[in-house]
């Protein structure tokens, strides 16, 4: 089988997606942070460097809430979207 | 006009919510369950085995509707090297026989299923709606919060999950640190029945569980898991999040570098993805869980962090029906009492204490210590790969005893006696 690519990957899941972000960061706090884990503990790579700049989605988001957890500086706001929103597991 | 005041209002249609809601409907209570999903299971994944047996004190002979892949008769262990892999295979057809072992299943279609067996019991689920509060009289709980609107109850029972904000909330649990749960992700690839059934060495229904150990996690505490669905497979690893943490590496890449492992690869081969999913687990077992009570509130499965790892076991499932039924048992006995204060619920917790779900954690208190060692994802897995090479190897040279390959081997892995018999010693009282 052939390696796919993430973005790929994620193409394949079915997603009902809302206006309202559920995931934000608190840039001051960001900018000072030098492990930032949130760029390689997200199984969907929601976080991403733009120069300096930590970035972020949430379209692809699987809620897994793993980010929460791992940025020990609780720069990262997540939480569940709302009600019926979000990832919609075909399989599981 | 004031709102409907339920008996228990359960949050989260999973196994765990589900069993609780089942079992208070089947005894005429008012039961309203709330579901974030668009359907039940939408938000939910697990590895892929399920052990029917408490099931089946709720609903029996649920195997003969409930939408099961494939029933489990063999289960493999797999231990890596770079290259070579290493199995332990147990094929048994006795536990092909009704009422089976275990089961793979599909959350999405079995977590739907079990919720409309849940209204067809009589009880209330509407879903696409958060929870997202508590609500209050002082220091019980008198019903939640949701989509703007109030939901009284008696009783409030947490099934939502792992990263359980109404444990939270109710100040029963403190925040998850990330060496207590692991992160699975896996990737749900199409293959074809007769494929699967030829590859895997099954009769028609029959299916494998394949457990990995090694190299798939670069030596973080975790392991790699196949299961064999009806027409697909279910292929992951799932690794302690303070490892993956610390090491800072994608848990997307490790996935595709399982895959192509030459002990993997040809085992997916010809397969298409159609999912890729994500989920926490927690894994902590006995010593981290919370408060399971108080005033008006009960937490359950996953929110509880009822789950057994052994490194062998991975249940959370069995777990989750366990304690939502004891949790029903509880609600019921409170509206006999007409007391739902921590006075009648507390006989949750001693329910829990007579089963298997507080016993077995307490039996397996110490498999987390003893699964932290990183010479169980390293060092062990390369030298049975080592050793079983130069048992087969035929290269013209003079040949060794096993002893003296074990010996060889144990001086590259730098493995002393003393480790063998340190790590023997834990693992004899953790597994």
């Amino acid at each position: 089988m052939n390696s796919m690519s993430l973005e790929d990957k994620l193409a394949l899941n079915k997603y009902d997606i809302d206006e309202e972000l559920h995931i934000s960061v608190n840039e001051d706090i960001c900018r000072t942070c030098r492990n930032r884990v949130c760029l390689h503990i997200c199984p969907a790579e929601c976080f991403k460097l733009l120069g300096e700049k930590i970035t972020y989605s949430y379209e692809g988001c699987l809620e897994c809430g793993s980010c929460r957890l791992a940025c020990s500086k609780g720069a990262i706001n997540w939480t569940y979207p709302r009600g019926g929103f979000g990832i919609a597991y075909q399989y599981g | 006009m004031e709102p409907t005041k339920f008996d228990a209002v359960v949050a989260g249609a999973g196994p765990a919510g589900c069993a609780a809601a089942y079992a208070l409907a089947k005894a005429g209570l008012e039961v309203l369950v709330i579901e974030r999903g668009k359907f039940p299971g939408a938000k939910n994944m697990f590895g892929g085995m399920l052990c029917g047996s408490v099931l089946a004190q709720l609903i029996p002979n649920f195997w003969e509707e409930a939408p099961l892949e494939r029933y489990i008769t063999r289960h493999v262990i797999t231990f890596l090297s770079r290259e070579d892999s290493f199995s332990i295979d147990f094929q048994s057809p006795s536990f092909g026989k009704p009422p089976y072992n275990g089961y793979s299943v599909l959350r999405a279609k079995f977590d739907k299923w079990l919720a409309g067996k849940v209204e067809e019991a009589g009880a209330i689920i509407v879903p696409g709606l958060l929870v997202e509060d508590l609500l209050w009289d002082g220091n019980q709980v008198v019903g939640v919060k949701a989509g703007g609107e109030d939901f009284p109850a008696s009783v409030v029972i947490a099934a939502d999950g792992v990263n359980s904000l109404l444990a939270q909330k109710a100040g029963l649990a403190e925040e998850l640190s990330t060496e207590y749960v692991s992160l699975g992700v896996k990737e749900l690839i199409q293959l074809p029945s007769e494929i699967i059934q030829e590859r895997f060495n099954l009769e028609d229904d029959e299916g494998v569980t394949q457990l990995f150990d090694g190299f798939c996690t670069r030596g973080m505490h975790g392991g790699g898991f196949l299961y064999t669905n009806k027409e697909s497979l279910s292929l992951g690893i799932v690794i302690q999040l303070s490892a993956l943490r610390r090491m800072g590496v994608k848990p997307a890449d490790l996935l595709e570098e399982f895959k192509s492992h030459p002990g993997v690869r040809n085992l997916i081969k010809g397969g298409t993805v159609e999912e890729y999913s994500a989920h926490l687990v927690p894994n902590a077992g006995i010593n981290k869980v919370p408060m399971l009570y108080k005033d008006g509130f009960l937490v359950v499965g996953d929110a509880a962090g009822l789950v057994l790892t052994t490194g062998i076991t991975l249940d959370g499932a069995s777990f989750a029906f366990a304690s939502g039924m004891a949790a029903a048992e509880t609600v019921k006995l409170a509206k006999q009492n007409g007391d739902p204060s921590r006075k009648t619920l507390c006989n949750y917790e001693k329910l829990l204490k007579e089963s298997f779900v507080l016993r077995d954690l307490e039996t397996f208190k110490h498999s987390q210590f003893f699964l932290d060692n990183p010479r169980l994802y390293t060092t062990y897995p390369e030298l049975i790969c080592n050793l079983s090479r130069g048992l087969f190897t035929n290269d013209g040279k003079p040949r060794k005893r096993l002893w003296q390959l074990a010996r060889t081997e144990m001086g590259r892995q730098k493995l002393s006696i003393l480790h063998v018999a340190v790590d023997g010693f834990l693992g004899r009282r953790a597994i």
